[in-house]
């Protein structure tokens, strides 16, 4: 029988969920990492047990961690001093060095003046889908690095800054590449998105990226109907089997594009707020889709204290409310961006996790939930992964 | 041989139980403990100062003989009794968590 393992990002750690298909009987093992900010946990889809964490801190910034057998051990790659050599003799240990290519540039900042790029942090991490050793990282400053030996080294994709970089202005929550969408059928194209600056693709590997935001409106922030960066996109996702369909949860308005991103048009219908963070596919349905609305960029909880996820049966725009095993009172979480996975399961399992430290899984396509856990640090991302 | 504390964050990090020992050649420079140290455990590259231009990351400090060396140059030469091991030469996560 399949089972699942659901990979926990968090405040202050990562934590691996695992369960048999049914997926009712869970067995939690963590924190990993304790103390430290855990972004985004990821495994490789051509071998699961190859999974890449983000571990951050305030204090002694970036370090990737890697395991090689599901979980259960960690090593930052690289740095063990067989694992690679300088020219002086010494381990490098640059599976944390994310270094900007060529001149570092700048961009807008608050007050309109041009500020330098500046690394924070890795946000999201997108493992090749057949290269174990191939990954992508998402960082703040909004940047794509790329490693092709595991996460020993990383290499710039610079060519994503040229593309309007220099008018890119960060949010509230600061400016990162916080998705990164792999083309399943055509190796060359990837998607990424930056909030407040848009979305971008790729058709020759990550050279050149091109802006996507055609249809897009955030008439406060960009007066110009035109304007093609500076859009507040919060997530897209896409169906593996129809990888030019997308959707998106944009700072406010639900959105798809059936062209590969050359032209949006809104889908937010009867949803009781369109502002919201994560949005995903139906692993089996591509016209399903799930987001969780919040009430608004000023409240950052769900409308009523209902915490409600919504299902599109007809790729948007018609939406139902999927509340039963959800808190329906005095409910004030969030669920961010990287924070909802699905799995491939039949039925399709879905899962998000909150601020609030929950994390919930449906068995049933969304019919109904349970809380795995109910007291984590805040989650920050969930992915799932489907163990033979 | 330089005793080194470090922060349990790092230790962890570095799987460094107690005090880290160091061989350092003398002048025994902060810059040079930091190498030392950097080159014998290489996952804490990146954690103490900047990979690019060597700075010290803002919320880290150093400490040496109850003397704050944090913002001395990276030349400063440490005191004789962490030379010689007697005191620890420290390094701190500094208390900003607000």
């Amino acid at each position: 029988m399949r089972c699942a393992r659901v990979l926990v990002g968090t405040k202050k750690g990562a934590f691996i969920l695992t369960a048999d298909g049914k997926r009712k009987n869970w067995t939690v093992s963590g924190p990993h990492f304790a103390g430290w900010e855990i972004y985004h946990v990821k495994g490789s889809p051509a071998d699961p047990d190859h999974i890449y964490a983000s571990q951050t801190s305030g204090w002694f910034g970036q370090i990737i961690q890697r395991s090689l057998d599901g979980g259960k051990t960690w090593n930052p790659p690289g740095s063990r001093p067989e694992d690679l050599v300088g020219s002086g003799g010494f381990p490098k240990g640059e599976s944390n060095k994310f270094v900007y290519e060529g001149e570092v540039g700048t961009h807008k900042w608050y007050d309109g003046t041009q500020h330098p790029w500046e690394f924070k942090r890795i946000w999201h991490l997108e493992p090749s889908l057949t290269d174990p050793n191939t990954v992508y990282a998402g960082a703040e400053d909004a940047a794509i690095f790329k490693t092709t030996d595991g996460g020993k080294t990383w290499k710039e994709l610079s060519g994503l800054r040229r593309a309007k970089g220099n008018l890119w202005q960060p949010g509230a929550g600061g400016m990162a590449v916080h998705t990164i969408l792999l083309d399943p059928k055509n190796p060359n194209r990837i998607y990424i998105a930056i909030s407040a600056a848009g979305a971008f693709r790729t058709d020759d590997g990550g050279k050149t990226w091109k802006p996507i935001n055609r249809g897009l409106k955030s008439q406060y922030e960009l007066p110009d109907p035109d304007a093609e960066v500076g859009h507040c996109v919060h997530r897209i996702a896409l169906h593996p089997s129809r990888p030019d369909v997308l959707f998106m949860q944009k700072h406010w308005d639900v959105l798809r594009t059936d062209n590969a991103g050359e032209q949006w048009s809104e889908v937010s219908g009867n949803l009781p707020s369109d502002f919201g963070f994560p949005i995903d596919v139906h692993a089996h349905e591509p016209e399903t889709i799930f987001v969780v609305p919040i009430k608004s960029d000023s409240e950052h909880y769900p409308p009523d204290g209902k915490l409600r996820v919504y299902r599109s049966k007809t790729g948007g725009n018609e939406w139902e409310a999927l509340t039963r095993g959800l808190p329906q009172e005095n409910c004030y979480v969030n669920v961010l961006r990287d924070a909802m996975a699905v799995d491939k399961l039949d039925p399709c399992g879905i899962y998000f996790g909150t601020t609030g430290g929950q994390v919930y899984c449906s068995a049933d396509g969304g019919d109904s939930w349970n809380a795995i856990v109910r007291d984590l640090p805040a989650v920050y991302s969930v992915e799932v992964q489907m163990l033979s | 041989m330089i005793r080194v504390v470090l922060p349990f964050h790092l230790r962890n990090l570095a799987r460094i139980e107690g005090e880290a020992q160091l061989e350092v050649a003398a002048p025994v420079t902060v810059r040079a403990v930091l190498e030392a140290l950097e080159n014998k455990y290489p996952v804490l590259r990146g954690t103490i100062r900047d990979h690019g231009n060597l700075k010290r990351r803002p919320f880290v400090r150093f400490f040496a003989s109850k003397e704050d060396l944090s913002l001395e140059p990276p030349e400063t030469q440490l005191p004789g009794e962490v030379v010689n091991g007697e005191e620890p030469f420290l390094i701190v996560g500094a208390m900003a968590g607000g």
